[in-house]
């Protein structure tokens, strides 16, 4: 990995509450259709924030654009205080890691060696490197199968290992889309676990997530979108509510207190009682 | 390989390192490979019509490497220096120059079946130089037909990557069904050259197509050096991030690698190694296919080994098969060209086979 020159710095530790991306009225287009009309959003340093929203409403698309892969039709894209575009491909590795909806790989590298991938940014040790591999790898529980091939792995392994990866790169900004979505029930709890302790300690985590009640437990703020605008942005006991969450999904959807706990359970409104 | 291997030794949940084992294997792998070639040179040039023995083969180069060793009688000397060893160098270029093109195709398209003559690119480089014979062009002198070749390969290189990407990615189907046009079109074109050139320029030609190295002489290899020595030195600077161009192009550049530079590098280099071995032996196929599969399956997929050690088994396998193709009809030379698809033929059909079987259909 000492091959990628020249190899900028890192940058130095971000406060909590430091804005590290933020989108300003953010016009993006694919294509010809107009995906995001005008969206603003901070991602700020020690916080998980959520973004949901029915299908096609632009939450990936708002994902990439804060990882400076789509370009602004209009507004801006600001990383670390600097506009997207500002930057280089190497100083943005470092400060902002991507986990992809689906992870895919050409050839059959053994699981180590793609979680290894993510150290390729660093100009670190070997010795450090071999540290933030086996701890990334650790966490996602990935660490028995470290010499199996990748394609020899599940999808939920496979989404497990793609993370790993992610989380060896040790950038302050995470940028994870649906990380969950083929994950088993305790997985799906552990990542966002991680991902709150990532932000515990000093990380930007965002989070396309489809699984309202994964959002309401663990984000500090959620983002809702409609059709390319921001229906809601504020801490998830504030904007799910019954009547915009019914509204933005076009689904009844009941909001209740848990029993035991009081923490908010967000579940679709069924009647099956019609079907009978 | 979908072999499942032993799962690791218990790891234990602490942040300890886990054990590396892949690089024992590679280190051991190339060595073996340098050693190889070391021993098959100087057999390579003993053999043949008026065969040399080794030892004075060994005295000879040292000779004239002025370490001492002693001279041979003239005829010896001759045979040595003036016919066999250019063809030797020739074959060891041209190898090195295929194979690590395989790995580097492999590599760009995210394709495991890329290959210059599977997708058509070695015909694309073929079209430049029978063009540059037939029509008796030599302005730039030796190095009229490979620098024909060069461009002609890389205009086909840049066609084949434009028309059979889709979305970031490459199809087995598309890439190949493009290769297939692309070779009935290069085809069409070096016969409509054939068609106009004249009767020393076709017999030249269709000797050139079959791949052959039996007219290798020091001009020839001064002809192929610059692209072969340029596109083999330049090639492992870009291991790494090809490694990381696995992980697809958005992952790769989330990681800090400038796709389309390392693109834009890459695809020169094919072209300028493909068009190195085009311009002197005609289409020598399946070497770029059948090494980096080989070698990818004793030590894993890391580039890192894998495009130096694919330089280093393409120059022994075309040293032997160079070898092989002078002896085993000796005093007649079958085509090494001939050769290689004999060999490299079904090998494919088996690649295609277990890919198929892997993905489940091609649809």
């Amino acid at each position: 990995m000492r091959l990628l020159r020249p190899h900028p710095a890192p940058p130095p530790a971000a406060n909590p509450g430091d804005t590290l991306a933020e989108a300003q009225d953010l016009h993006v287009h694919l294509g010809p259709r107009p995906v995001l009309h005008g969206v603003s959003v901070p991602v700020r340093a020690g916080e998980v924030l959520a973004l949901v929203g029915p299908n096609g409403a632009g939450k990936s698309t708002l994902l990439s654009a804060l990882a400076a892969d789509l370009p602004a039709a209009e507004g801006v894209v600001r990383i670390h205080g600097r506009p997207a575009t500002d930057w280089s491909a190497g100083e943005l590795a470092l400060r902002r890691a991507v986990l992809p909806q689906s992870a895919t790989l050409s050839f059959p590298f053994p699981v180590e060696d793609v979680v290894r991938m993510g150290r390729a940014p660093h100009a670190s040790s070997p010795a450090e490197d071999d540290l933030a591999v086996a701890e990334a790898m650790a966490a996602t529980e990935v660490t028995d199968f470290a010499v199996r091939p990748f394609s020899a792995l599940s999808g939920g392994e496979r989404a497990r290992v793609a993370l790993a990866r992610v989380l060896a790169q040790r950038a302050p900004l995470l940028l994870l889309d649906e990380p969950t979505a083929a994950l088993d029930l305790r997985h799906q709890e552990l990542v966002l676990r991680l991902c709150r302790e990532r932000a515990r300690a000093g990380d930007a985590v965002v989070v396309v997530l489809h699984d309202l009640g994964l959002a309401a437990a663990y984000a500090h703020r959620v983002a809702i979108l409609r059709a390319g605008r921001v229906a809601a942005d504020g801490p998830p006991a504030e904007v799910f509510t019954e009547r915009l969450l019914s509204e933005v999904y076009d689904q009844p959807v009941e909001v209740l207190p848990h029993p035991r706990t009081g923490d908010l359970l967000v579940a679709p409104r069924r009647n099956l009682l019609t079907f009978l | 390989m979908t072999v499942l291997e032993q799962p690791a030794p218990e790891a234990t949940s602490d942040a300890t390192p886990p054990s590396r084992r892949r690089p024992t294997t590679s280190r051991l792998l190339t060595t073996g490979l340098a050693v190889a070639l070391l021993v098959l040179v100087p057999v390579a040039a003993g053999i043949g019509a008026y065969p040399v023995p080794v030892g004075d083969v060994l005295a000879s180069i040292q000779h004239r490497l002025g370490l001492g060793g002693t001279e041979l009688d003239r005829v010896a000397e001759s045979v040595l220096w003036n016919v066999r060893f250019p063809r030797i160098v020739l074959a060891l270029l041209i190898g090195a120059s295929l194979g690590c093109a395989g790995a580097l195709m492999q590599g760009v398209f995210g394709n495991p079946l890329a290959e210059p003559g599977v997708i058509g690119v070695s015909s694309g480089a073929a079209v430049g130089a029978v063009g540059a014979i037939a029509l008796g062009v030599n302005f730039l002198g030796t190095w009229t037909v490979s620098v024909f070749a060069f461009v002609s390969g890389l205009a086909t290189v840049l066609l084949v990557y434009a028309m059979s990407r889709s979305g970031g990615r490459t199809e087995v189907v598309t890439l190949i069904l493009t290769g297939i046009a692309v070779n009935a079109f290069c085809g069409a074109v070096i016969g409509l050259f054939l068609f106009f050139a004249d009767t020393a320029a076709i017999q030249q030609i269709t000797f050139w197509q079959l791949g052959s190295l039996s007219q290798a002489t020091w001009p020839k290899v001064l002809a192929v050096l610059p692209c072969a020595a340029l596109g083999l030195a330049v090639a492992p600077l870009y291991a790494r991030r090809l490694d990381l161009l696995a992980l697809g192009e958005r992952p790769a550049r989330h990681l800090g690698v400038d796709v389309e530079r390392l693109r834009i590098v890459l695809v020169l280099v094919i072209a300028l190694l493909t068009a190195a071995a085009v311009s002197v032996s005609g289409i020598i196929s399946f070497v770029g296919l059948v090494v980096p599969h080989l070698l990818r399956m004793a030590a894993g997929p890391g580039h890192r080994f894998l495009v130096p050690a694919s330089a280093l088994l393409g120059a022994l396998v075309l040293l032997a098969a160079d070898l092989a193709s002078r002896t085993i009809a000796a005093p007649a030379e079958l085509p090494l060209g001939v050769l290689t698809a004999l060999l490299g033929s079904p090998f494919f059909f088996w690649l295609l086979r277990r890919t198929r079987r892997r993905q489940g259909g091609w649809a």
